[in-house]
């Protein structure tokens, strides 16, 4: 077999084997450049899977030539292969610009170890994306969760100790829900091979412990992606969290569990369970649209400059949501074609956060007063990515929210509230970006205050890189339009 | 006899529904985590009732035997791996434990947010 074949595989093998390698490293420099050559391998490989992918193909991968449903089986499909390209090109963005950042907020000797728990996150997370097989979510779920929690707790600030704890606590008790869920199921079908799974649910009888464990996933898996109200963790979490983990995180983590969340539903139960359609719409659509409205509300009255872009995150968990929740086609492809812009936004808006941070020690609004003056760059690319969180024309945020609500138009009278739910938040997201494009250009820096530099060259250049990929993607949205109609199509199979 | 026969499974949702409170009500940080085990324990029970087959044996094939009937083997293989997940968990929650009592000198959850309302 040609290396091109084990791709699948390689995506997780790659940065789980040059984790240990590189938490032995006992230089710093060298063990960012490991990570990063890691990174940057797993992004290479996305980017291969996804070309075999758009040519209409799907790839299924015996795990150590067991064939399913006895083996373990990989299967990547245009929905994966989508995620793949946000993951890992989160993360080799983040690390190719964050060397600098990082050495601020971490001490350099940990840096070997802390670069090591990057890496199994990125093998976590590729992991859950790349594998058809429910038990395997739940170990690579944790690999990537434990690993998040040790980044989060490198923060500067004593609060990202107990912010992670929460996290911990929270991230814990999704996790074993899923757990049960999957559990449940296993005891009704006796597999655990996710397309097999759908299968044999047909035949069960008793349906009432597959109802069970529909509730238990639904849960555990929106607690994970902080669907409104269960995001309690992730304001804190996001706030404390050293500048680059924070993008690296707002750009995919709770992207991939919702992943799952669709996944596992649509594949498994959707065509299964009588009236399951009505009832996840049911369930989903009054959350997504509560976590729209209140994200937007809290994100406008918040001081802090990261846990305001939080909320705004809140609110977008909720876009993706409303558009899975309407169980179309066009509703499933904008709720994924927002999964891949909002990660290229608040990956942006992050980054030009990151770049502030260099030389602001605290990041509330009110601390970058004038700074629009003294960083003309960095607050340049921070009001292009906010555009494109607003949604104007020509840029990425556009197309997801043209897309939801064409997909919200067909829904009928429920529809037009749906839509008016989502102009009023993008209304809310022009008063927050205001505010605090206001606040960097007309406010006066306070008397005293340090004068700001503008970042180092490596941070701005590709924080005006992913700037710029809002504009690419808003005026060429091809690739992801098209890999999430094929996903959208995959997922509701036999429904269409 | 049915409700009876399902005890384990009774005992399951009692352990979890104990852990799920401590995890809750608790405001000591350690009891948090003694909870967050207890919840996690109650999961490997519920797979562990699973396997059970009806007069069967331990999984290992016995050269000679015929008919023989063994209880299902995967679940434990699965729980084996959880338990490991369970004990990574609490390992890591009391390491950022003791972090806090480092950085707030207390393992009270209600103190340390205090504390940070004051800062």
């Amino acid at each position: 077999m040609s290396l091109a074949a084990q791709l699948p595989a390689l995506q997780v093998v790659v940065p789980m084997l040059t984790a240990p390698l590189v938490a032995f490293l006992r230089l710093p420099n060298l063990a960012w450049a490991g990570t990063l050559a890691a990174s940057a391998m797993a992004f290479a490989m996305a980017v291969s899977l996804t070309l075999t992918v758009l040519g209409g193909v799907s790839i299924d991968y015996a795990m150590g030539g067991w064939p399913a449903p006895f083996g373990i089986v990989l299967a990547i499909d245009a929905f994966s292969a989508l995620l793949l390209l946000v993951v890992t090109g989160a993360s080799t963005l983040a690390l190719l610009a964050g060397k600098a950042s990082l050495d601020r907020e971490i001490a350099v000797d940990r840096q070997p170890l802390f670069f090591a728990g990057w890496l199994l996150v990125l093998a976590g997370l590729s992991g859950i994306v790349v594998t058809g097989d429910a038990f395997n979510i739940f170990v690579f779920m944790e690999i990537s969760s434990l690993a998040t929690y040790m980044l989060v707790a490198g923060g500067p600030d004593r609060r990202a100790l107990t912010s992670v704890f929460k996290y911990l606590i929270m991230g814990t008790i999704g996790a074993t829900f899923y757990l049960i869920g999957v559990g449940l199921i296993y005891m009704m079908t006796g597999t655990l091979n996710l397309a097999d799974m759908a299968d044999r649910i047909g035949a069960v009888e008793d349906v009432k412990p597959i109802l069970v464990a529909a509730g238990f996933i639904t849960m555990g898996l929106a607690l994970k992606a902080a669907v409104f109200p269960l995001h309690a963790w992730l304001p804190n979490a996001y706030t404390y969290a050293p500048n680059i983990v924070t993008v690296f995180l707002a750009a995919c983590s709770t992207k991939v569990a919702l992943y799952v969340l669709l996944r596992f539903d649509f594949v498994v139960f959707q065509g299964n369970l009588a009236q399951h359609d009505l009832q996840f719409a049911g369930f989903l659509i009054p959350l997504a649209l509560l976590g729209i409205v209140m994200g937007s509300i809290a994100a406008v009255f918040e001081r802090n400059l990261k846990r305001l872009l939080a909320y705004s995150s809140v609110a977008q968990i909720g876009y993706i949501l409303l558009g899975a929740g309407c169980v179309s086609l066009l509703g499933l492809t904008s709720g994924i074609v927002h999964m891949f812009n909002h990660a290229l936004t608040k990956g942006a808006l992050f980054l030009a956060v990151a770049c502030l941070g260099m030389s602001l020690a605290r990041l509330r609004v009110s601390d970058i007063a004038g700074v629009g003056r003294q960083m003309p760059w960095t607050m340049a690319a921070f009001v292009l990515a906010g555009l494109s969180l607003i949604g104007v024309p020509g840029t990425a945020g556009f197309i997801s929210k043209w897309y939801l609500i064409l997909a919200a138009l067909e829904q009928g009278t429920l529809g037009l509230f749906m839509v008016a739910v989502i102009i009023g938040s993008s209304l809310l997201a022009v008063v927050y970006i205001w505010r605090i494009v206001e606040t960097a250009y007309f406010g006066e820096r306070e008397a005293g205050a340090t004068v700001c530099a503008e970042a180092p060259l490596p941070i701005l250049a590709l924080t005006w890189a992913a700037a710029l990929a809002n504009l690419y993607f808003g005026l060429r949205p091809q690739l992801p339009v098209e890999l999430a109609t094929q996903a959208a199509r995959a997922l509701l199979g036999d429904a269409l | 006899m049915q409700i009876l026969g399902l005890y384990n499974y009774w005992v399951f949702v009692a352990l979890l529904m104990i852990g799920f409170y401590a995890v809750i009500a608790k405001d000591n940080l350690i009891k948090k985590l003694i909870g967050l085990s207890i919840f996690q324990a109650a999961v490997f029970l519920l797979y562990i009732s699973m396997d059970k087959v009806e007069g069967g044996t331990a999984p290992i094939i016995q050269p000679g035997a015929v008919d023989q009937i063994y209880s299902n083997p995967l679940p434990q293989v699965l729980i084996l791996t959880a338990i490991v997940v369970g004990i990574s968990t609490t390992a890591l929650g009391l390491a950022i434990v003791v972090r806090i009592k480092e950085a707030y000198d207390t393992i009270e959850e209600s103190e340390a947010a205090a504390m940070d309302r004051e800062a």
